[in-house]
C-alpha cells in the first residue's frame, strides 16, 4: 500500500459572509468577497492529517481545481498538515461551470497517477450543496465509498466508516483503495499557526492542466438564472378559533406558544421555508 | 422621555430619512431588546432604536439628537453585566449591529480593524487562516467595539492583557456628531509618544463620552500547543501562593483559574464529576512542545511545595476540555443550586497577597447572611467574582445580595482594590466609584465629561452621577 491519501479542497465564499446575486441574476457576487476552504474539506484535511499523526498513513496531498487563488487553499491545507499540493489550473467560464462530474474525472485520474491508497473529500461544499463528488469519483475508479462518515478507522487493508444516516448511525467496512467524504462530526479541524503557516511556505506545490491528465471539462449543465430567496412576509396572529378556521385553507397552520391563559397561533404563508430560528423570532 | 410630539416627528423623519424606513423602531418589543442586558437591572427601554449603516449616519442621527437634546445610548451586542445600556432618561438607542465588517487586516504587523457589528467569536472565525487571533475572551460573545467601551477582559488576561492593552486606535463619534480618530486616522503603530492617550480615555468609558464605530485591535499569533491542568489546594492560601510563585518563575502561564470547594461542590454535583471538594487551581499553558514540558514541570513542582495534590494535566483537546469542564460549567453548576433563581456575579479585583485575606472574609460574610455564593475568580490577576445565586422575586434576598456585594466592594477598596475588575461601572456602582477614586480624581473625570458632551446626552446616568446644570 502507497500510505498516500488525497484530499480535496475546495475554495467557496466564506461560510460568513451575506450571499448576494448579481443584479443581472446570472450568478452570485464573488469579486471582492472573502474566500476560505470549504468547512467539510477543513476536516478532510484534519481527518487526513491525524491519520498520518498515528503514523496509518504516509502522505497527505491536497488537491484544489480553480483558478490562480486556489493556491491560498492548498496553503492552508499545507499549513493544517498536508505535506504537498496539487494545484490543477482551471480559469474562466471552464471554472464557471467547474461542478462534481468534471472534479471527480479530475480526482479520479489523479488517484491512479498518484496510486493513492484514499481519498477523503468533504461530504459537499457550501456553494453549490452538490454531495456529488465523491460518490462519482468512487464510481469512476470503481472504489467502494464511505459517505457521511462520523468516524475512520483503518484496519489493515480495509477501512471501518460510520455513517451518519437518516435512521442513526451505519457502520461499514469496506476494502481500500477507497473514498471517504467528510460530515461535520468527523472531527474539530485544527487552528493554522503561524510557525505551520510559515512551513508551509516551502512545502510543493505541483501546477497541471486537466488536459495533462485527459480531462474533458465539458459542462452537461448550463445555469439558466439565480434568484434570492423569497423575502419573509409577516406571519399573522389570529385571536379566535374561528378566524384560525377561515383562513385554514390557504395555509398552514404551526401550533405556538401555550401561554398559561391563552391559546396564540401564528400562520405561516405555505411558500415559506420556516426555519427554527424563525419560530423563536415569532414566539410571543 | 421625548415630549413635544412636533419635535418627536421631526427628529424621527430626520432619523428615517438617514438610516431608511426599516432603520427607525418604535416597536414596543424592539424597544425593551435594546434596553436590557444581561445584569439584575430591570429593563429600561429607549423611546426609539435607531441601525445606522455607516459612520457618517452616526454623525447624522447624533447630529439630530444634539439639536433636539435627546440621550444618546450605544448598544453593541446587550451582553453586558452591570446595566449600561439601560436608558434611565429615554432616548434614542444606537444599535450598531449593521455596522459588522473586519476592515483592514494587517497579517504581518498583527492588527485589524472591526466594526461593532464584529463579535470576537466572529473575529476569530474570520481570522482562523491566517494564524492569528485576538485573546481576549469575556463570556458572552460581546461586540469587540463594546469590549472596548467596557474595558473588558477575559480569562487569559494574565498573559495577553486586557482591552486596555490591546486597543490601538479607535473611531468615536461624539454627542454632537464629531467624528475623531483617537490615535489618528489608520494608524497602527505597535507603540507611539504621541499626544494625550486619547485612545484609552475612551476604552472603559462606557458609551458616557462617544459612540464607537471602529476598534483596530492587537492581534496574537495561534499558540501552537496548549496543555491544560488542575490541582486541588488544602486551603486559599495554598492556591494563591502556588500562583504568585508560578508568576516569579517566568512561567508564561496563559489562564490561571480559581474554583471555591463551594464551587466545586457545585460543578461536582451539575456535571456528575468527583473533585476533591476543596479550593482548586485550572491552569492552562501556551507555547511550543519543548516549552510546555518545561512550563508544566515548573508548574507541578511549585504546587506540589505548596500542599497541592491531584495534580492532573492534558494535551488533547477532548481530556483537556473534560479536565476543564467544571470551570466551563461554573455559571450553570451555580445557577443548578438553586433552580428558578438568577445568577449575578460580583467583580472585585485586589492585588494578589490580599487575594486569601479578601476571600476568606467574604466566604464568612456569605456564611453568616446566609447567602449562596460560589467563587470563580482569575487569580492571576487577583480578579474574583462570586455568582450570587437570588431569587428574583424575594426582595428581601436581593435587597441581603445588594449590601452584601457593596461590603465585598468596600472590602476590595480597603485593600488597595477596585470595585470592577472586568464589568464596568453601569449603573450600579457609581457611588463606590467615587469613594474608589476620591474627589480629585472623579472632578477630573467630571471635567473630561463636560468638555466632551456638555449637554450630558452619552449614555447618561452611567459611570459618573448626574451633576445638577
Amino acid at each position: 500500500m502507497s500510505g498516500r491519501v488525497l484530499v480535496g479542497v475546495k475554495r467557496v465564499i466564506d461560510y460568513a459572509v451575506k450571499i448576494r446575486v448579481k443584479p443581472d441574476n446570472s450568478g452570485i457576487v464573488t469579486d471582492g468577497v472573502k474566500h476560505s476552504m470549504n468547512p467539510f474539506c477543513e476536516i478532510a484535511i484534519e481527518e487526513a492529517v491525524k491519520l498520518k499523526e498515528k503514523k496509518l498513513i504516509k502522505e497527505v496531498v491536497a488537491v484544489s481545481c480553480g483558478p490562480q487563488q486556489s493556491q491560498e487553499t492548498i496553503r492552508t491545507a499545507l499549513a493544517m498538515g498536508a505535506d504537498r499540493g496539487i494545484h490543477v489550473e482551471v480559469t474562466g467560464k471552464d471554472y464557471e461551470t467547474l461542478g462534481p462530474l468534471q472534479v471527480s474525472k479530475i480526482m479520479a485520474a489523479l488517484a491512479k497517477k498518484e496510486d493513492a491508497q484514499l481519498i477523503i473529500l468533504g461530504k459537499q461544499a457550501i456553494d453549490d450543496d452538490c454531495n456529488q463528488t465523491g460518490q462519482m469519483t468512487a464510481a469512476l475508479l470503481d472504489w467502494p465509498q464511505g459517505t457521511f462518515a462520523s468516524e475512520v478507522a483503518l484496519e489493515g487493508d480495509k477501512v471501518k466508516v460510520v455513517r451518519e444516516i437518516d435512521g442513526g448511525l451505519e457502520t461499514i467496512k469496506i476494502n481500500t483503495p477507497a473514498v471517504v467524504t467528510a460530515d461535520l462530526r468527523l472531527n474539530t479541524p485544527r487552528y493554522a499557526t503561524l510557525p505551520n503557516i510559515m512551513k508551509a511556505k516551502k512545502k510543493k506545490i505541483a501546477n497541471m492542466k486537466p488536459a495533462d491528465l485527459g480531462v474533458d471539462l465539458t459542462s452537461r449543465l448550463e445555469v439558466l438564472r439565480v434568484d434570492e430567496p423569497p423575502q419573509r412576509q409577516a406571519g399573522v396572529k389570529v385571536e379566535t378559533v374561528d378566524d384560525l378556521d377561515s383562513l385554514m385553507n390557504n395555509w398552514t397552520v404551526f401550533h405556538k406558544c401555550t401561554q398559561r391563559t391563552s391559546l396564540c397561533v401564528v400562520l405561516i404563508p405555505l411558500l415559506e421555508t420556516v426555519t427554527p430560528e424563525d419560530m423563536r423570532k415569532e414566539e410571543c | 422621555v421625548l415630549l413635544q410630539s412636533a419635535v418627536v416627528d421631526s427628529a424621527l423623519s430626520a432619523f428615517r430619512s438617514i438610516c431608511g424606513e426599516d432603520g427607525v423602531s418604535l416597536a414596543a418589543a424592539v424597544r425593551e431588546q435594546h434596553g436590557k442586558d444581561e445584569s439584575v437591572h430591570r429593563c429600561r427601554p429607549p423611546d426609539v432604536v435607531v441601525f445606522p449603516r455607516c459612520v457618517e449616519e452616526v454623525s447624522a442621527i447624533a447630529k439630530v439628537c444634539h439639536k433636539y437634546d435627546f440621550p444618546i445610548i450605544p448598544f453593541g451586542t446587550g451582553t453586558g453585566l452591570e446595566g449600561g445600556v439601560g436608558a434611565v432618561k429615554g432616548g434614542v438607542c444606537f444599535s450598531l449591529r449593521n455596522m459588522d465588517q473586519v476592515l483592514d487586516l494587517h497579517q504581518e504587523d498583527f492588527d485589524v480593524t472591526v466594526e461593532p457589528g464584529v463579535t470576537r467569536m466572529a473575529l476569530n472565525a474570520y481570522l482562523r487562516d491566517t494564524g492569528l487571533w485576538f485573546p481576549v475572551d469575556p463570556g458572552a460573545d460581546a461586540s469587540l467595539c463594546g469590549m472596548a467601551a467596557t474595558s473588558a477582559s477575559g480569562t487569559n488576561a494574565v498573559r495577553y492583557g486586557t482591552m486596555r492593552e490591546n486597543v490601538l486606535n479607535l473611531e468615536v463619534v461624539l454627542a454632537d456628531g464629531t467624528i475623531v480618530h483617537t490615535a489618528g486616522k489608520g494608524r497602527r503603530p505597535r507603540k507611539t509618544s504621541a499626544g494625550y492617550n486619547l485612545t484609552n480615555l475612551f476604552v472603559g468609558s462606557e458609551g458616557t463620552l462617544g459612540i464607537i464605530t471602529k476598534t483596530t485591535l492587537r492581534l496574537y499569533g495561534v499558540p501552537e500547543s496548549m496543555v491544560s491542568a488542575i490541582c486541588s489546594f488544602p486551603s486559599v492560601q495554598a492556591a494563591v501562593d502556588s500562583t504568585v510563585q508560578i508568576l516569579q518563575s517566568g512561567v508564561p502561564i496563559a489562564r490561571i483559574e480559581f474554583l471555591d470547594d463551594v464551587m466545586i461542590d457545585a460543578c461536582n454535583r451539575f456535571s456528575s464529576l468527583s473533585y476533591p471538594v476543596t479550593p482548586t487551581l485550572f491552569l492552562e499553558f501556551h507555547g511550543s512542545e519543548r516549552s510546555l514540558e518545561e512550563q508544566v514541570n515548573t508548574a507541578e513542582d511549585i504546587t506540589q511545595s505548596n500542599g497541592g495534590s491531584d495534580f492532573m494535566w492534558a494535551r488533547d483537546p477532548e481530556t483537556r476540555n473534560k479536565l476543564w469542564k467544571a470551570r466551563h460549567d461554573a455559571w450553570y453548576a451555580a445557577q443548578a443550586l438553586r433552580p428558578g433563581c438568577k445568577a449575578y456575579s460580583t467583580d472585585v479585583c485586589v492585588p494578589l497577597s490580599q487575594l486569601p485575606q479578601i476571600i476568606m472574609e467574604t466566604k464568612e460574610d456569605l456564611i453568616e447572611n446566609r447567602l449562596t455564593g460560589p467563587i470563580a475568580g482569575h487569580v492571576g490577576d487577583g480578579n474574583f467574582h462570586c455568582l450570587m445565586v437570588v431569587d428574583p422575586d424575594d426582595p428581601e434576598e436581593l435587597h441581603s445580595v445588594h449590601l452584601f456585594t457593596e461590603r465585598l466592594a468596600r472590602r476590595a477598596l480597603a485593600m488597595d482594590g477596585t470595585c470592577t475588575g472586568e464589568h464596568g461601572v453601569g449603573l450600579g456602582k457609581r457611588a463606590l466609584l467615587r469613594e474608589e477614586l476620591g474627589q480629585t480624581s472623579i472632578q477630573v473625570m467630571q471635567g473630561l465629561k463636560d468638555t466632551l458632551d456638555p449637554k450630558n446626552l452619552m449614555n447618561p446616568e452611567k459611570v459618573l452621577q448626574l451633576r445638577r446644570v
